[in-house]
């Protein structure tokens, strides 16, 4: 698979949180604070970003590979399960106690802070955590199984 | 509920929202993939042969980003509040939970709301549901 284009997206895809205000964990909480003074502006993000990703997932249904000739890899995953909402619930305490979650975490060590980089080792052993309770494995297909 | 006029900005909201639509655009036309930072960094944790080099790719680009949007405006630097005790636990939960629910903000709340899948809409909903609570207990209760 291509090695370059993605180091592209990753940079498209982190000026594009810079720009929206996502790497500012302060104004991320400000979003989540609605017992406070409540800064809509990140709903803004998410109609932007889902308005052109809308139309770029119509197209590659229609496609039978991408263009660099790799298979779409399509999550399989459909079940709403306990797995699913217990770690969106897990993942929603984090984000709220600290005002980032991983892309924008990731993309804070660019700005060389080290909270972010104190945040994201922390997120990689919390990622090796769960890999190694995986390991044991109660659902099979789990690791192809991946949303994003 | 009262919202802060001020520190409101839903231009450069949306336009920073459009670059990232245009990066999962990018991602899945030409490399078949769907954009999820949790999903690429935790596919690192362990890597596996043939998948670690367009995931390092994609992460090496993210870090860059902030050093290149230097040059195209002023990007919103990261203000950290929380103590390190805080960080540890809260960088937990979201490594954790992430990969149990198979995605976080950009995979589930974006890539999987625009392809229309009722299991990130129950994601999305659960986070964010989350992240609202846990900011209202810590400002205003606890």
């Amino acid at each position: 698979m291509n090695r370059v284009s993605p180091f592209f997206v990753g940079l498209l895809f982190g000026i594009g949180l810079c720009l929206s205000g996502m790497t500012n964990p302060s104004k991320v909480l400000a979003f989540l604070d609605l017992g406070g003074a409540w800064d809509p502006s990140l709903a803004f993000v998410m109609g932007g970003a889902i308005a052109i990703a809308f139309v770029a997932f119509r197209i590659a249904a229609r496609r039978a590979a991408s263009l660099s000739g790799e298979p779409f890899h399509w999550p399989t995953a459909r079940a709403i399960d306990a797995r699913l909402i217990g770690g969106s619930l897990l993942f929603g305490v984090g984000w709220g106690l600290v005002g980032l979650c991983p892309g924008p975490a990731i993309a804070d060590i660019g700005f060389l802070d080290g909270r972010a980089a104190l945040f994201v080792l922390a997120m990689a052993a919390g990622m090796a955590l769960y890999s190694g309770f995986a390991a044991v494995p109660s659902t099979p297909g789990a690791e192809v199984a991946l949303d994003g | 509920m009262t919202i802060d006029w001020t520190h409101f900005t839903p231009v450069s909201a949306f336009a920073g929202g459009l670059l990232i639509g245009l990066a999962a655009a990018w991602l899945i036309l030409e490399d078949g993939r769907i954009l999820g930072a949790s999903g690429l960094l935790g596919g690192l944790i362990p890597p596996r042969a043939g998948d670690w080099p367009w995931r390092a790719s994609a992460l090496a680009g993210l870090i860059a980003a902030p050093l290149v949007a230097r040059f195209l405006f002023e990007p919103a630097a990261a203000s950290i509040e929380a103590t390190a005790a805080t960080l540890v636990a809260g960088g937990l939960l979201v490594g954790f939970g992430t990969r149990l629910a198979n995605g976080c903000t950009s995979g589930h709340g974006v890539c999987g709301l625009a392809r229309l899948s009722p299991r990130s809409l129950a994601a999305t909903a659960t986070f964010m549901g989350a992240g609202f609570l846990t900011v209202f207990l810590v400002r205003h209760v606890l």
